[in-house]
């Protein structure tokens, strides 16, 4: 048990939308330091509401009248299953519905990308008095309806395929931690519904080559077995593409960043495998992107898939893993 | 077992990663796979063509070529071999590129040209909108707003001067009857399919020098980027082995001379006054409410004032004003207090209510909105695409994309002086439960532009190309209902305007018959 954190907290998943459509890109479960212990199944359903106002137009941020304010709300099922204590699997899937409140654009809504994890811990140590514990991680997102990305920003998604690597490491001692986070997003192609548009300059295609874009991840505070508490520092690059002309719309292509500030919550709760999430965040800096501000709640349960738990309902989980 | 598992999930996730990856991501462009230039009919009889603005194919004077046994053109032959001595891959796509046609090439010049300044300007402090400066072309509100009507002018313009220019070259080909450099000098590469035409002056080189000064004219603020493109196009001729440098001199000249009557029938059109002024804005208004129906109202906030309101003032192609009010303006649409009005509104709603994705596709593939070409742009782009495959020459491309937008212009003209004289709303201004999955154009709804520009363009593609004529009609239908799918006209004005763009079409057809080129 040396290595390994607190049983409650390796149960403890927070799900979160990775919105990348004019809200901060936000992920976590995926970007976190948890794992779940081996056969043990956690799912459940989160729902989100951000909104902006203002914007960036390029780098100038302005408001619009005619959009008002923008609000985007995401349901989503997450899940997490535990191949080994170092090798998850993870899987989400939002539904996201987009608003303007004021003006004549017409709000869209529907599934949006199924994403696909894999978190692997290859190397994990205790040193100087703490856990330090690195993760690679793998995945795969892919649209599951038919949505256009050519109506932003209320377009529920840009549409386009991702594989996403990601390179993480995670310090925690007694009940402070701290986890940093790099990520590669690879993002394919993505058609629109009429065959030129405009860049910065014409073409005369239906398939918009999409930048692909890079993250930073920081996150610290405090870990215990029935709490988390930590602040979050993300940002999001575009690797590529081109800003929004004065007085234009934006384009699936465009250069959009994001630097979001926020703040996470878990809580476990007495009923055992039952947790509460609960997030907050905020849009410090951006380009060609809404300065959203947006919480996230969710409640998730564990599943414990191990023979013994078959055997015998009660069990004490931590033996499962020595 | 476990790790099995586990090594075959992670190999398969990083391989997946890395094919993703190291996909290519170019980005295959229709229009660049346009054939080269190889008529089937030279045409070499076009100097015999009806022009539009000239009084005869002759009106400018080219002057007599040097022959091609002087000393002067063996230096202008030895230019070209010069260029041919090491042709890169670069150039080679260069000589292709703009093989494919003069006519083409400016034309797609334009579209991109519009595409890049069809953006509305921002409001001032106060709530009022400045208006672009054609005097001051790049300060903010850059000129010129490329919308709708400007663009159909632009596109108008352009495909007339270079029509008359063509037809003038094609004069002076047959009187001067100069060899072209490759026959001259059996040494002298051809990159392009050989033309059997007479090379002076040379009809790329009048078209460009047409096409470069009526987009210096719409397009002020980009002389650069056009003067730019004009040098590439002279010396992918050269490169191609077509011209000498004295054809294309002789060309470029003439195509100027030739512009310079069409610049001064623009500066003549009334255009510029089209944007209208505070009080006419408010007489429209007015007119309409004393006429008992409930008028147009700008969606917009701060509320901008309509687009051009008078550009249904603008001088025509194809026919008078007196023509235009009385045989080709349509009657008015459903009084706004009639039951067909409340009934037509209730289907726009019901349409939002049920839209279906392919509705929503079509909406948006027909929508030709801000930072596009436009939808006389987006049929100036089908006719191009279906006449690259019918090896026209270059001045039967020029006839019949100058039929096309002249019709497509004047069916503006048309449409906006019926926007304006009925000033009739939009759906959503009369029912706020009305949402656009498109934009919302900033001008009264009855007749649909799209509709009308349609209606204009399918009937004399129709008449050039027969075999299509079924197939654009449908697309013009679909244009036209498009916008019902996009909740921001009612079916009448969709209607309407596709009959109206019909009947401006078959002005343009009428002239077709008479032109010579038949």
């Amino acid at each position: 048990m040396r290595y390994s954190l607190p049983k409650l907290l390796q149960k403890i998943i927070i799900c979160n939308l990775l919105l990348f459509c004019f809200t901060q890109a936000k992920a976590q479960t995926d970007i976190d330091g948890l794992m779940m212990e081996k056969n043990f199944f956690c799912v459940g359903p989160t729902a989100g509401y951000s909104s902006w106002k203002n914007y960036w137009e390029g780098t100038l941020k302005r408001d619009n009248l005619n959009m008002g304010r923008v609000s985007t709300t995401n349901f989503m099922l997450m899940g997490n299953y535990g191949v080994t204590k170092r090798l998850n699997l993870l899987f989400g899937l939002p539904y996201v519905k987009t608003k303007a409140s004021a003006g004549n654009m017409a709000g869209q809504k529907g599934f949006q990308d199924l994403s696909l994890m894999v978190k692997w811990v290859p190397y994990q140590k205790h040193i100087y008095k703490g856990d330090l514990q690195t993760f690679l991680i793998a995945g795969y997102s892919t649209p599951v309806s038919n949505y256009t990305a050519d109506f932003l920003p209320l377009s529920i998604g840009l549409h386009s395929k991702n594989a996403i690597m990601r390179g993480m490491i995670d310090y925690q001692r007694n009940h402070l931690f701290a986890t940093a986070s790099y990520t590669y997003i690879a993002r394919s192609n993505v058609t629109i519904d009429r065959y030129t548009y405009y860049t910065t300059e014409m073409h005369y295609s239906n398939e918009v080559k999409m930048p692909d874009a890079s993250q930073w991840n920081f996150r610290a505070g405090y870990r215990s077995d029935v709490l988390i508490a930590e602040a979050v520092f993300n940002k999001w690059t575009t690797l590529g593409g081109f800003d929004i002309p004065r007085n234009g719309m934006p384009f699936v292509s465009n250069r959009m960043n994001a630097t979001s500030i926020g703040i996470n919550l878990k809580y476990e709760t007495p009923v055992d495998g039952l947790s509460v999430v609960a997030n907050g965040s905020t849009t410090v800096a951006g380009r060609n992107v809404g300065q959203s501000s947006g919480f996230n709640a969710g409640v998730f349960y564990i599943f414990d898939f191990t023979k013994k738990k078959k055997a015998a309902k009660k069990t004490d989980t931590k033996t499962e893993n020595k | 077992m476990k790790k099995i598992f586990l090594a075959i999930i992670l190999t398969g996730l990083i391989a997946g990663a890395t094919v993703f990856n190291s996909c290519s991501k170019t980005i295959d462009e229709q229009n660049m796979n346009y054939p080269m230039i190889n008529p089937t009919r030279v045409d070499a009889n076009a100097g015999n063509w009806k022009p539009i603005l000239l009084t005869a194919a002759n009106e400018f004077p080219v002057a007599t070529p040097i022959a091609t046994t002087s000393p002067d053109y063996i230096i202008q032959l030895n230019e070209i071999k010069s260029f041919q001595n090491n042709i890169t891959p670069d150039e080679k796509k260069l000589v292709e590129y703009w093989g494919a046609g003069a006519v083409l090439r400016w034309n797609e010049i334009m579209r991109e040209l519009v595409a890049l300044h069809n953006l509305p300007p921002y409001q001032n402090a106060d709530g009022t909108y400045p208006i672009p400066s054609a005097n001051n072309p790049l300060a903010y509100p850059t000129f010129p707003f490329a919308n709708p009507p400007y663009a159909a002018r632009a596109y108008a313009y352009l495909s007339a001067a270079q029509y008359d220019a063509c037809i003038s070259a094609y004069f002076y080909k047959q009187q001067f009857n100069r060899a072209a450099p490759f026959t001259v000098d059996a040494t002298i590469q051809t990159l392009l399919p050989k033309s059997t035409l007479p090379s002076y002056p040379s009809e790329d080189a009048v078209v460009m020098g047409a096409s470069v000064e009526l987009l210096k004219l719409l397009f002020p603020g980009d002389q650069d980027y056009i003067n730019q493109r004009a040098e590439e196009h002279k010396r992918a001729r050269l490169i191609a082995g077509a011209n000498v440098r004295s054809d294309l001199d002789a060309g470029e000249a003439l195509g100027k001379a030739v512009a310079a009557k069409f610049i001064t029938r623009a500066r003549g059109d009334r255009a510029g006054a089209a944007v209208g002024n505070p009080t006419i804005w408010a007489k429209l208004k007015s007119d309409c409410i004393a006429r008992g129906e409930t008028p147009w109202i700008s969606q917009e906030l701060p509320e901008r004032p309509p687009m051009l309101p008078v550009f249904g003032a603008v001088k025509t192609w194809l026919f008078d004003s007196l023509t235009m009010v009385t045989a080709i303006r349509p009657g008015p649409p459903p009084s706004t207090s009639s039951q067909k009005f409340k009934d037509e509104t209730e289907e726009i709603y019901q349409i939002t209510k049920k839209l279906t994705r392919e509705q929503l596709r079509i909406a948006d593939f027909w929508a030709d909105g801000l930072r596009t070409y436009t939808p006389p742009g987006h049929w100036n782009y089908i006719a191009a695409t279906d006449f690259a495959q019918q090896n026209f020459s270059e001045a039967r491309w020029a006839r019949n994309m100058a039929l096309l937008n002249m019709a497509i212009m004047d069916a503006g003209v048309v449409c906006w002086d019926t926007k304006n004289f009925y000033y009739g709303p939009r759906p959503m201004q009369v029912d706020p439960r009305i949402k656009t999955g498109i934009g919302l154009p900033n001008f009264p709804g009855y007749i649909s532009g799209h509709s009308t520009f349609s209606g204009a363009a399918a009937t004399v593609l129709g008449y050039i190309l027969p075999s299509r004529a079924q197939a654009y009609d449908d697309m013009a239908k679909e244009a036209s209902v498009s916008r019902m799918y996009g909740a921001i006209h009612f079916r009448t004005d969709c209607e309407v305007g596709l009959t109206t763009g019909n009947k401006v079409g078959a002005y343009s057809v009428a002239r077709g018959h008479i032109d010579g080129a038949e």
